[in-house]
């Protein structure tokens, strides 16, 4: 008898599994939207009909932008919960993705030249997704304790604390700066062209990749710090790359999109069940799977009112919101058994 | 019996409060050990000290002569392995996975194990008897059942020393004494040197052939069970009023005085 273990065929087997089902979900999210397309004049060598501008100046960019962020957040979501030991933990509910946003925001009010939108707002994201992470992790930390509760209670407060720090930064800039205030808070992947979605695929992917090589240890970390240090982890050294992986992840996607909330929570759970607990397939996996999922969120937030759009976090929220109430629940009775 | 771990005068303080004073211990090669003392001594803040978890603010710990310090973290776990009290498991691992775990120190890269490591594995499910769990979500075991793979996930960093921290608290009779024939088995047949800190006495005494009590940080007495256990030394250090019986075969047995009784 030879118990299962992974091993590259299976890794490869899952994961292109997923890819699959990954490229069929861009491929129909391109061909679904309020407008129909004509295949043929789409793929025309011209590029020049108004179908080709469409599909590849719209709708092929918002796909692919969905799919990093939702691979990205979902990473970020997985990440936290082995760190926190609690599959509860989400960047969103925990005020990483608005601590990220505040200090993206400040960055985009106080810096009037443009330079801002391509460099220093998302170095000031990531910058704020860092701070959070570390003010939200040390506060919970009652004696040398993590408790589940109280990191979730300090993070509802310190998403509270930030989200009023958002508002109060919007309430003070003029008009025009406040309706991007507002896209931050509420969330968008619209106006998206290639160069960004380049770019954050090559950060969101470098953050995975560290993640992926740390995956054993976060497999150590989710059973107590105590317990990664007798497994041989080097706990503060991992600890520290996880964090600042994790906020590369947050901080990227948020700088672009702003905040989307629940797909960090949902994702992993659901991959959790598909391919079991094991970072070194978890990790990746809830990165495609969290692109399946936001891509179809995206387009149902694209087309379920017709023409109108709604912003993608309230679908995510819809979706999540009852789910984290059934999570909660589950962790509750099971705590108490 | 040469020295494999040793104590020197070691010293912990938590903030500034010392949960253990100048201990000097050495554990032979093939020994099993017992460590007891009342809540609060300092037994599993020494077992800490042992296995290289917590670094004495005095003296020193050596395996096979070697400070633990000159140790990389991962060299220790494939020399020592600890079994907690008590393992909080907030993902759905199954059996043969947790178990896997244990072969983290010798992975490299993304950590895909190799052949040998599966097979190392195996074999410590084997010893414990889950190899029929191997598929079996973990939350789904009973609390004994859990125990188990976790000292399978133990035996599988293939280590010189096991140190359990009180192994058997969460544990009904049947299956605390399963655990203890196991560990006996291992030290026995593998000449696995274990270190335990265990409560019951009587127990210690039955399994143990070398007991050590703590008070208050500092290392009380050591020697055999015979020895160790007397009325005397229980009430000097557990405060606390017992019978000490010894039955046919010499194990001294420890029955509380009831007040008034």
């Amino acid at each position: 008898m030879v118990i299962a273990h992974l091993t590259w065929r299976r890794l490869l087997r899952v994961h292109g599994l997923l890819l699959l089902a990954l490229v069929a979900t861009l491929v129909a999210a391109a061909a679904i939207g309020p407008v129909g397309l004509d295949w043929r004049r789409a793929f025309d060598p011209s590029m020049t009909s108004p179908d080709a501008v469409i599909l590849f100046r719209t709708r092929v960019p918002r796909v692919l932008l969905a799919a990093i962020v939702g691979g990205a957040l979902a990473t970020a979501g997985a990440t936290l919960q082995a760190l926190l030991r609690n599959p509860l933990a989400d960047p969103h509910l925990l005020g990483v993705s608005s601590g990220a946003a505040l200090a993206g925001v400040c960055a985009l009010v106080l810096h009037p030249v443009f330079l801002g939108r391509t460099l220093v707002v998302p170095a000031a994201a990531f910058a704020g997704a860092l701070a959070s992470m570390w003010i939200v992790v040390g506060a919970s930390r009652v004696g040398g304790r993590l408790d589940s509760y109280t990191l979730l209670l300090v993070g509802v407060i310190y998403n509270a604390f930030a989200g009023a720090l958002l508002m109060f930064v919007n309430s003070v800039v003029d008009f025009y700066q406040a309706h991007g205030v507002l896209f931050w808070l509420m969330g968008s992947l619209g106006a998206s062209d290639y160069r960004v979605v380049g770019a954050l695929a090559l950060y969101t992917l470098t953050g995975l990749g560290v993640l992926v090589m740390r995956a054993r240890d976060l497999d150590c970390l989710s059973l107590g710090d105590d317990r990664a240090a007798e497994l041989g982890v080097d706990v503060e050294r991992a600890r520290l790359v996880v964090f600042v992986a994790a906020s590369l992840l947050v901080g990227a996607v948020v700088s672009v999109s702003g905040m989307i909330g629940f797909v960090g929570l949902v994702v992993p759970h659901l991959v959790r069940m598909l391919v079991g607990a094991d970072h070194r397939l978890l990790l990746p996996g809830s990165y495609l799977g969290g692109a399946i999922f936001l891509v179809c969120a995206d387009t149902i937030a694209r087309t379920a009112l017709g023409g109108t759009e709604v912003p993608v976090g309230v679908v995510t929220a819809l979706c999540g919101a009852p789910f984290f109430t059934y999570l909660l629940r589950r962790e509750r009775r099971r705590a108490g058994a | 019996m040469s020295a494999l771990l040793e104590a020197e005068r070691v010293s912990f303080a938590y903030a500034g409060r010392p949960a253990i004073r100048a201990v000097t211990l050495t554990v032979g090669e093939g020994e099993m050990l017992a460590i007891a003392g009342a809540n609060g001594s300092g037994k599993s803040t020494l077992l800490g000290l042992l296995s290289g978890l917590r670094r004495p603010s005095a003296g020193s710990v050596r395996l096979a002569g070697r400070n633990l310090r000159e140790y990389d973290r991962r060299a220790l776990a494939r020399a020592i392995a600890v079994v907690p009290q008590e393992t909080a498991i907030a993902f759905p691992y199954r059996v043969a996975e947790m178990v896997l775990i244990g072969r983290a120190p010798y992975l490299r890269g993304i950590g895909l194990e190799r052949a040998h490591d599966v097979a190392a594995a195996e074999r410590a499910m084997a010893r414990t008897g889950v190899l029929d769990l191997a598929d079996r979500p973990l939350a789904e075991l009973s609390g004994g059942e859990r125990q188990r793979v976790i000292v399978a996930r133990a035996l599988a960093q293939e280590p010189r020393v096991l140190l359990l921290d009180e192994p058997t608290t969460f544990l009904d009779l049947r299956h605390a004494i399963e655990i203890l024939d196991l560990v006996v088995d291992l030290n026995r047949h593998e000449r696995l040197t274990v270190v335990a800190v265990l409560h019951d006495l009587t127990v210690a005494a039955m399994y143990f052939p070398r007991l050590v009590f703590l008070r208050a940080g500092c290392l009380a007495v050591d020697g055999a069970p015979a020895e160790v256990i007397t009325e005397a030394t229980i009430r000097e250090v557990f405060d606390a009023d017992v019978e000490v019986r010894t039955d046919a075969d010499g194990v001294p047995t420890v029955r509380p005085r009831r007040r008034g009784g």
